[in-house]
């Protein structure tokens, strides 16, 4: 029985890794090897792709822009959700509940409804093709997860400690600062990875607010795709290499990962 | 918690309140407009009423892709809930193995969505793909650019490989609340595998397997990239959903009056359901 408990776990892991290894495959892939051969390894291993994205400009500036609003929007979303989770966690106050639920409906609108509007919207405040724009408008879905990650957080957090913090002395903005953002280090690096992830996979928004300044890399693939016909090698390289920041991600956050899964929230 | 009342606390929400407001009105406001009027452009609009709606209602190809997408979701929960549940009650509970498990697990849920369809594409050619080529030596007819059922099988089997490890991380975080009294207790009483998992753990991971349902509910409700990518909707129509579907008619033929009422219709089904969810949910906890 132990010895037939790693047996399924084993097995997924390996349907995981197989798509992501054919992926790194093509990555290594000349394309003369690629259309015209079936192969299980590259037999030419080649490094010309990777070289063509960290030397074309066009290439790099899409790493660039992605990681440039993704953090952007991560701040921001963490900032903004920070003060407003502890109203949610400590206080009862009018309409608390519905402005909750409201908050949760955002990150159920379908980004395929907001699309279009969202075009309009930006172009008319001249946001259009900033990484500003694209920041802002994944706050739509990702301040209602990090309000609601960090609301399951704080309650775990005792009302105790506020109260003795204010008969000690302390002003609520030192408390905050000084003492209750430091007991939820964990929540807040949960929080982050969030922002962060759902950030970096998204793309329909993140395609239609940009056009050549903020382009993302992930939009900078999709024009490879249809333009140039088939590239693939330097498609697969390119794909590949936004898998890094991810994993680098996970790395850091992985004993956190369970824990925040823990309280339920994600 | 017992709160106090504060309606100061409306201050420290503001940020937040500003912030998605400004993404979240403004944009349904100009759907809104879209789905009661009709436009020739330069701003001016002529009053429609309801006739999007309708039209939309009794539109064939809205009942069709509206039932695709309920299709689509019924099978990826039906498969990804019991099977995330099975691999969450295997893995390794201490040691190197966790981990490694969670990290490898995880890689499927930070690759932006139209990576992962490029990924699938290369992944099931039938002439260049492992997939695709492995299932042809075996003597399959496999092309899931042309067969219908072959593009449905490749669409479910990546949403299967992106989506069930947020099941397993889910259920896995519930699995480990469990204090080890309970298990003690089980097997002193001689309790059965089947029993244990039934009586014990189940009921403790009802919690969080309803946040995996809601939001697996939700994102497969929304798919477009990944299908957009790897199918582009097709053969045909076969795998355009309802985001697919939306997009092609606002953005490809430019119908923006059915396409808002259409979104407006399409919110408001995601909404009912997440309605009825976070109510259950939240009984279930009051009740706890």
């Amino acid at each position: 029985m132990r010895k037939a408990k790693w047996v399924v776990p084993t097995i997924y892991i390996i349907f995981l890794m197989l798509p992501i290894y054919w992926l790194l495959n093509m990555s290594f892939k000349t394309t003369t090897e690629i259309i015209n051969t079936y192969t299980l390894w590259p037999q030419e291993f080649t490094l010309d792709n990777y070289k063509k994205i960290f030397t074309d400009s066009t290439w790099y500036t899409g790493y660039l822009n992605s990681i440039y609003y993704v953090v952007m929007n991560t701040v921001i979303s963490v900032a903004a959700a920070l003060p407003a989770a502890y109203a949610f966690s400590r206080y009862k106050f009018l309409g608390d509940k519905h402005l909750f639920f409201w908050l949760l409906t955002n990150r159920m609108a379908p980004p395929a409804v907001f699309a279009l509007p969202f075009f309009q919207f930006y172009s008319s405040v001249n946001l259009f093709d900033t990484h500003v724009a694209v920041a802002l408008s994944h706050c739509l879905f990702n301040i209602p997860l990090a309000v609601w990650i960090l609301e399951g957080f704080m309650s775990s957090v005792p009302k105790e400690l506020d109260e003795t913090a204010y008969v000690d002395g302390y002003s609520f903005w030192r408390f905050f600062f000084k003492i209750f953002i430091p007991t939820i280090t964990a929540g807040i690096g949960i929080t982050m990875f969030f922002c962060f992830m759902f950030s970096w996979v998204e793309l329909l928004l993140a395609k239609t607010l940009t056009a050549v300044a903020a382009k993302p890399i992930a939009a900078t693939m999709t024009r490879t795709a249809s333009t140039s016909g088939y590239e693939l090698g330097l498609l697969a390289a390119a794909g590949s290499l936004t898998i890094v920041p991810g994993a680098i991600v996970i790395y850091f956050v992985r004993n956190y990962i369970a824990k925040g899964f823990a309280l339920g929230r994600v | 918690m017992n709160k106090t009342v504060n309606q100061k606390a409306w201050f420290f929400v503001i940020p937040v309140f500003v912030l998605v407001a400004f993404n979240a009105i403004i944009p349904l406001m100009t759907v809104v407009n879209y789905a009661f009027q009709e436009t020739f452009g330069n701003n001016v609009f002529m009053w429609e009423g309801t006739r999007w709606f309708k039209q939309i209602m009794l539109s064939e190809r809205f009942h069709a892709s509206l039932g695709r997408q309920f299709l689509f979701t019924f099978i990826i929960l039906f498969i990804q809930i019991p099977l995330g549940i099975a691999i969450a009650l295997t893995m390794p509970k201490e040691g190197i193995g966790v981990p490694v498990c969670l990290v490898l697990m995880s890689m499927p849920l930070l690759i932006p969505w139209n990576v992962v369809g490029a990924m699938w594409n290369i992944f099931a050619l039938p002439d260049i793909g492992f997939l695709g080529h492995s299932l042809n030596a075996l003597g399959f007819d496999y092309n899931f650019t042309q067969q219908i059922g072959d593009a449905w099988f490749t669409t479910i089997l990546m949403d299967v490989w992106h989506w069930t490890s947020l099941v397993v991380l889910l259920s896995y975080a519930g699995l480990r609340s469990i204090q080890p009294a309970y298990y003690q207790a089980a097997e002193i009483d001689g309790a059965s595998r089947w029993a244990v998992f039934t009586k014990i753990e189940l009921p403790k991971m009802k919690k969080v397997l309803t946040i995996a349902i809601l939001l697996r509910f939700m994102d497969s409700f929304m798919i477009y990239t990944e299908p957009f990518v790897l199918t582009g909707g097709g053969p045909g129509n076969a795998t355009a959903f309802l985001s697919i579907d939306l997009v092609k008619m606002a953005l490809g033929q430019f119908d923006l009056g059915p396409a808002a009422a259409m979104s407006l219709i399409y919110f408001f089904i995601v909404l009912l359901v997440c309605w009825v969810f976070y109510t259950l949910m939240m009984r279930n906890e009051e009740k706890s």
